[in-house]
């Protein structure tokens, strides 16, 4: 039974029993087809939303563990996406692959100033993440606004659509492209010393400044690294609907992705994160997301609903909750 | 005064905490219009008298009798109700409010939920004339000084209808001017037939200031004084638990043999530093190859000093040189750039990161030097960790067993572990041996011994005075933040030397 012992134990049971509730209302739902060559069902569906929320995930659970928080990630999105659609929407030929792919590259340069600004007035400032971030998801959508002159671009360019609707490999292409991002992330935190030096600052602040760790400048590589990741899925999204719209690019995102990062078992205190965690999480918010239309709860209660699923997610992962309900002794909660 | 009948009486007090007694036996009494100091070392049991009495913490044993009746308080309101109020050593009071509303916050006076301003502003005016104040109580607390948001916070204590008055610790963030007027309020106080309970590990201010002491070591009682008989000498060695003879009995043991010492080249030099409210300016040399112990009670500057030398606070004045250069320690890691580590007394928030494992703990500090972008091999982490868990002999010897999971002891080896393996030059250790078993103790002397057989270079940092002297070839005796004297530790020099410098007053 050790593996009830993981960590990601229970949202991943949660996740498969969502999945499966699925087949009672959709008898095709785990059916993957093959059509030229590339994969379709709902489970590719899923993947395929879940996307924009793995990458904007994977940032927040770094700043997360840094003992940080990163509430610009929405607007972040929608400036990126902004500033890609008007710089495409102003080529000769809105089909140049190099047209779209600098315009692209402009927007997640754009993403990585903003970085370094939410970084900067953390780490350097001093001012508390919330609020720090907070200034940015306020004015961010305003200069979103202001990239798109308050209008809702529109482009037709086939190379900009691959982005969020292609598919490669039989794959769709944001997938590849999250996955991708996802394995960087790893290898960055796991295979040099970043991911522990992460941990430590999260974990104890002053316990790490006595052992020289630098904490100012690897707060601003999370923040940098959460605001690339953030500009990435605001390409996939504006990519996904051909068009920039400042208001609804990320709208509350960032509530998702740090729900995200909680069910993948990455404490909001900082400290140890799991970025595999936040992955389980993001695909697992997605998949409620689909749950709520195929299972038929009306438009008006699935907020409510995906609340009640949420709470109910958070106590079954709690130990201390399972000792009490349970009625034995929590031998989890004790060695916690 | 032993005629009047006592206001507070404690007899047969016990506190067990699971794995320790913190009170056996304890008995205390306190005698109307007397300031009683409670004296005793960290970890003796004072805080949780204190906290047993005022309804903290319950007691497993004893008699509490206030005026005569027994009481047993379940809240620190109903000991207040009593008449029990505490003045705790942070200032506990809101600085954006008012004087007037910190004295009567949740009292204010009121007509159908409505405050009467003035009134309130009438009573705290009066309030603090019996302090011989005159504040203005309309302005926000935060435009007085320390030692006046500490008179605040006693005249909402004593408006309180207090019989019993605890302060403790009141003294430790004033300066001399402010703790003569906190005194002139004591003994106003006094005079009007108000029980003092006084902590501070300020000595000359305990004789200033108190009528009698209670002396507490390790939970328990060892007596009752009246300050006028018993020398400020007599005092610390019933404090530190060894009377005169048995630390000249320890004299005559033989030290370590690494004190007959051949000098090594300078390392570190202290040319005037210091840190207000830390420690005053001082000079110090510090040699390859040396230990140099700091001596003198807690509060006395010791740990403020250690950490000076580390850059883990910013000198004020004067400066480092190391190797003969002059430095400025910006952060922990320029000092660590010169080969200092430095080990804190707060091993859980300052030492150790909890939730991580040994073998993170471990390597946390090479890694940092290094930087992210340069991780150690995992098998070299793993020959480094094995090689030191063997040697400090760390238990569970299980390095991805997460650090929480160990006794303090064996955190306490991690500690050392990881700044053994930065092969440091001068290492600063700041309390090693506190809070732990007798046998991680010895380990731990054994290392730092064998550290400056080695040619490191130790700042050597204990509340134990055996300890220090067994270890160090220079001892540093600080007292109130000041560094008094420095002592070759030759064989003329004992315990009893260096606990009249201490002490004070009674040197050579």
């Amino acid at each position: 039974m050790s593996f009830v012992r993981h960590r990601l134990f229970w949202p991943a049971a949660i996740l498969v029993a969502l999945l499966a509730s699925n087949i009672f209302f959709s008898s095709g739902f785990f059916s993957i087809t093959v059509h030229d060559g590339h994969l379709y069902g709902s489970i590719i569906d899923i993947l395929r939303r879940s996307a924009p929320l793995i990458l904007v995930g994977i940032g927040m659970t770094l700043v997360i563990a840094t003992g940080g928080i990163d509430l610009s990630v929405g607007s972040v999105m929608a400036i990126s996406g902004a500033l890609a659609c008007l710089l495409i929407g102003d080529l000769d030929n809105q089909n140049s692959v190099t047209g779209v792919l600098l315009a692209c590259a402009a927007g997640i340069a754009l993403s990585l100033v903003l970085g370094i600004w939410n970084g900067a007035l953390v780490a350097s400032i001093g001012i508390q993440p919330i609020i720090a971030t907070l200034i940015l998801m306020v004015a961010g959508r305003g200069i979103a606004q202001l990239i798109t002159d308050g209008q809702i671009l529109n482009v037709t360019s086939a190379p900009y659509k691959v982005i969020g609707a292609g598919y490669t490999i039989a794959l769709p292409v944001s997938v590849l492209i999250a996955a991708g991002m996802v394995a960087i992330a790893v290898v960055l935190t796991r295979r040099t010393a970043l991911g522990l030096l992460i941990e430590a600052v999260g974990g104890s602040p002053t316990a790490s400044r006595l052992a020289g760790i630098q904490a100012r400048r690897l707060t601003i590589m999370v923040y940098v690294f959460s605001a690339i990741c953030a500009g990435i899925a605001g390409l996939i999204y504006s990519s996904n609907v051909s068009s920039a719209d400042s208001n609804a690019a990320g709208n509350l995102i960032e509530l998702d992705a740090i729900l995200a990062v909680v069910i993948g078992g990455t404490r909001l205190t900082g400290g140890r994160f799991s970025l595999a965690g936040t992955v389980l999480g993001a695909v697992l918010i997605e998949t409620l997301n689909v749950t709520t239309v195929s299972i038929g709860i009306p438009v008006e209660t699935t907020l409510l609903f995906k609340a009640i699923v949420v709470i109910v997610l958070c106590l079954v992962q709690s130990a201390a909750f399972r000792a009490k309900v349970l009625r034995r002794p929590s031998r989890v909660g004790a060695s916690a | 005064m032993g005629s009047r009948p006592p206001v507070l009486e404690m007899t047969g007090i016990r506190k067990v905490f699971p794995g320790v007694t913190a009170l056996d036996d304890v008995d205390f009494r306190l005698l109307p219009g007397e300031v009683h100091a409670l004296m005793g070392e960290n970890g003796a049991g004072k805080s949780t008298l204190i906290k047993v009495l005022t309804g903290v913490y319950g007691t497993d044993g004893g008699e509490i009798r206030l005026g005569g009746a027994a009481v047993l308080f379940g809240s620190p309101l109903q000991a207040q109700q009593a008449g029990i109020s505490t003045v705790y050593q942070e200032v506990n009071l809101c600085t954006n409010l008012s004087v007037a509303e910190n004295i009567f916050i949740g009292r204010e006076p009121r007509t159908l939920g409505r405050i009467r301003w003035a009134e309130m502003r009438r009573r705290a005016v009066e309030l603090l004339a019996r302090l011989d104040l005159t504040l203005d109580v309309s302005a926000p607390l935060s435009t007085y000084s320390l030692a006046i948001q500490q008179m605040v916070a006693i005249a909402r204590a004593i408006d309180i209808d207090a019989k019993v008055l605890i302060l403790d610790e009141p003294t430790s963030s004033l300066d001399a001017s402010e703790v003569a007027q906190l005194f002139a309020v004591m003994r106003r106080l006094k005079d009007a037939g108000v029980a003092i309970l006084f902590v501070s590990h300020f000595l000359d201010q305990v004789y200033e200031v108190a009528d009698r002491m209670t002396v507490l070591r390790n939970g328990r009682l060892i007596g009752e004084y009246r300050t006028a008989d018993l020398p400020q000498m007599q005092l610390v060695a019933r404090m530190i638990g060894k009377d005169l003879e048995a630390l000249e009995e320890l004299e005559s043991q033989p030290r370590s043999s690494a004190r007959e010492l051949e000098r090594g080249p300078l390392i570190a030099k202290a040319v005037g530093l210091g840190r207000t409210g830390g420690i005053a300016p001082f000079d110090m040399e510090i040699h390859a190859g040396e230990v140099v112990g700091l001596a003198g009670l807690l509060g006395s500057g010791r740990t403020e000093m250690a950490r000076l030398f580390f850059g883990a606070d910013r000198a004020d004045t004067g400066h480092l040189e190391i190797d003969g250069k002059p430095l400025v320690l910006r952060s922990p890691r320029t000092a660590m750039a010169h080969g200092i580590g430095f080990s804190s007394e707060n091993r859980r928030t300052e030492g150790v990161v909890a939730e991580l494992s040994v073998r993170e703990n471990i390597i946390l500090a090479l890694q940092a030097a290094r930087g992210w972008t340069r991780p150690i091999a995992r098998r070299r982490q793993d020959e480094l960790v094995d090689k030191y868990v063997k040697a400090l002999n760390i238990r569970p010897a299980d390095p991805d067993m997460p650090v929480r999971n160990l006794s303090g002891g064996n955190q306490q080896k991690v500690l050392l572990a990881r700044w053994l393996i930065t092969e440091p030059r001068l290492l600063i250790i700041d309390e090693p041996t506190r809070g732990i078993d007798v046998g991680a103790k010895a380990e731990i002397q054994r290392i730092v011994a064998e550290l400056a057989d080695g040619g490191t270079a130790v700042l050597f940092v204990s509340a134990e005075l055996d300890e220090v002297l067994r270890l160090s070839h220079k001892i540093e005796v600080l007292r109130d933040r000041r560094l008094v004297e420095e002592l070759d530790n030759t064989d003329d020099v004992d315990a009893d030397r260096v606990m009249r410098t201490i002490a004070g007053g009674v040197a050579q």
